[in-house]
């Protein structure tokens, strides 16, 4: 039985419809990302499953619950990290763990030593006794993590848990939600970096303007909407668009952008040779593998970071 | 270095209740859970609230009572019948609680929803929208009648209130702190950006509630078209039945009744907003 599963899940707010009849379903133990730019509707998705917002219409099922009627049992399953960190600033970081273990109706003999295994498990053992106003912004997003675990819930729900961090922080808290996924945690990501998705996600749906667009796994995804390659070559702002014509011959697909012009191609280096021969210089030139970047320009006709 | 699977362990102890206890424990008893950490947090300024609670009475007992209360006695030889301290401190009591009761209900719940957002962290856990309202309103009832009794204590032991049946101030002040703010809360739950909404309510509503409402002489004694600012004001029924309470002002049967149904009406009604407020403001 899947976990969460979404049929027409829909939410309007007056005439914008912020989720647009999805559907999809979660395993459990599955890595499960939503991708797409800002305002694509994922946040709203992702509240809707903690059955904290309340949805327009269509059916929404945690654990087989409708979180909209067993909210309580359903979030005592859910743990929430939101996209803007609400920790309690004013409270040391130990302390946070402990109200919020305390919302669930857990005994503080057993959230006294929680807290401290979660400080551990966040990597913040020194910084227990520090307000959080104090801890640096990976330190929160770790510390958010670790609250969301003081229940002990089997589905984490992640709204861009890396967005504001530095390359370190990312990877440091890339690590602790792989082990996480090795307890076989449920993992629902919303991101709107590639990378990130590529990273964590067994399987994902790209969302755009409240609809699922496609949906599979990374590779899969690839695989379908790109090539193997991508050669970025640049010839100068004015110039781009110009050669534009003369650069179809050279790959399976051809991408404008103001900056740049991707060329899809099966054989990168390959093509810039070919390029090369026909007499046009790039300023700059790169080959690359694709990413789920190009998969989202493909299907959306506009890049995931505006 | 911990290794690979110490730090797993430490993610899950598996020693946490199960989701149906979590969630048959919050459904009773949530509301406690939420108010709970509202009275801990605020062992952050616990020493300005009881500051607070112990310096105004000390200072309007000497202002009021014995500055400006010997020439009202000297004068008029006091407010009806007694001595004017007596007369002004249950009335400094409750309007002193009722405008703590507006400074826990105003800029803390925006920024619940606002800045700190911790109003959304609550939702997010097994607890309702109306159960982190409940609680929140509890937390504050609960400190207000902790400041009413340091204050009444004050008064007790300057001389200003004789002990005994007068402790019904306590309690009658701390429902006059919830009648303005739990509406209060009600309105702080909507609004979306800081404008100078509480500065005004504090110039235009809570001030002249304070100067107006009976907390200083009679509402009587005020001419009749002003009268009205005394009879929706939480802090002027309050004041009357703290009076009956603090040295046995003379009221009707009716007249408590019709101050008690005052505040527990607005109370009640103001507690059914908030609770609208905050379940439509974190249901969105």
């Amino acid at each position: 039985m899947p976990v969460i599963e979404a049929s027409e899940l829909t939410k309007t707010y007056g005439e914008l419809r912020a989720v647009d009849e999805i559907s999809f379903a979660v395993s459990p133990g599955e890595s499960f990302g939503l991708l797409g730019p800002n305002g694509a509707g994922k946040s709203t998705t992702m509240r809707m499953i903690g059955g904290t917002t309340l949805r327009t219409s269509g059916t929404l099922l945690v654990n087989g619950l409708d979180p909209e009627v067993r909210g309580p049992e359903v979030r005592a399953n859910l743990g929430v990290v939101p996209q803007q960190d609400n920790l309690d600033t004013e409270l040391r970081a130990r302390d946070n763990l402990i109200m919020y273990g305390r919302y669930f109706g857990l005994p503080y003999s057993y959230l006294r030593p929680r807290a401290d295994e979660l400080l551990e498990f966040a990597q913040l053992t020194e910084k227990a006794d520090e307000k959080v106003d104090n801890l640096s912004g990976g330190m929160k997003r770790r510390l958010t993590i670790a609250r969301a675990l003081v229940n002990e819930p089997r589905i984490l729900l992640l709204d861009e848990p890396t967005t504001g961090l530095d390359p370190q922080a990312r990877h440091i808290l890339w690590d602790r939600l792989f082990r996480l996924k090795e307890q076989g945690v449920t993992l629902i990501v919303t991101t709107h970096f590639m990378d990130e998705a590529e990273q964590l996600c067994d399987r994902l749906i790209v969302m755009d303007r409240g609809r699922i667009v496609a949906e599979g796994s990374p590779a899969d995804l690839i695989r379908r909407y790109a090539t193997r390659e991508v050669l970025e070559v640049r010839f100068g702002s004015d110039r781009n668009a110009a050669l534009v014509e003369r650069l179809r011959g050279f790959a399976d697909r051809i991408e404008p952008l103001p900056d740049r012009v991707l060329l899809y191609t099966e054989d990168g280096e390959g093509a810039l040779e070919a390029v090369r021969r026909e007499g046009l210089e790039p300023v700059t030139s790169l080959v690359r593998r694709s990413s789920l970047e190009d998969v989202f320009l493909r299907l959306t006709g506009r890049s995931l970071i505006d | 270095m911990t290794d690979l699977l110490d730090t797993n362990a430490l993610a899950y102890s598996g020693r946490a209740l199960d989701a149906a206890t979590q969630a048959a424990s919050v459904r009773r008893w949530g509301w406690w859970f939420q108010a709970e950490w509202r009275l801990r947090s605020m062992k952050a300024y616990w020493t300005s609230i009881i500051g607070t609670a112990l310096l105004t009475p000390l200072l309007y007992v000497l202002a009021m009572g014995i500055g400006l209360g010997s020439l009202v006695d000297a004068h008029a030889g006091g407010i009806g019948g007694v001595a004017y301290l007596t007369f002004v401190a249950p009335g400094l009591l409750v309007s002193t609680v009722v405008m703590s009761g507006t400074a826990e209900m105003s800029y803390p719940v925006m920024a619940g929803f606002k800045w700190g957002r911790l109003y959304y962290a609550r939702a997010t856990t097994a607890a309702s929208p109306q159960q982190v309202a409940l609680g929140e309103l509890l937390a504050v009832f609960i400190r207000l009648l902790a400041e009413a009794l340091v204050f009444y204590v004050v008064l007790v032991v300057m001389g200003a209130v004789r002990p005994g049946w007068s402790l019904l101030m306590v309690p009658v002040a701390g429902l006059a702190g919830m009648a303005f703010g739990a509406p209060l809360g009600a309105y702080a739950g909507t609004i979306e950006n800081e404008g100078p909404e509480f500065a005004l309510i504090q110039r235009f509503v809570v001030m002249p509630m304070f100067l107006f409402a009976g907390t200083f002489f009679p509402l009587a004694s005020m001419p009749i078209y002003l009268q009205w600012v005394g009879w929706i004001s939480p802090m002027w029924h309050g004041s009357q039945l703290a009076r009956a309470a603090g040295f046995g002002m003379p009221l009707s049967g009716g007249e408590v009744l019709m101050h008690l149904s005052f505040l527990v009406g607005v109370t009640a009604v103001g507690v059914w907003l908030a609770l609208r407020s905050f379940v439509a403001r974190l249901g969105r």
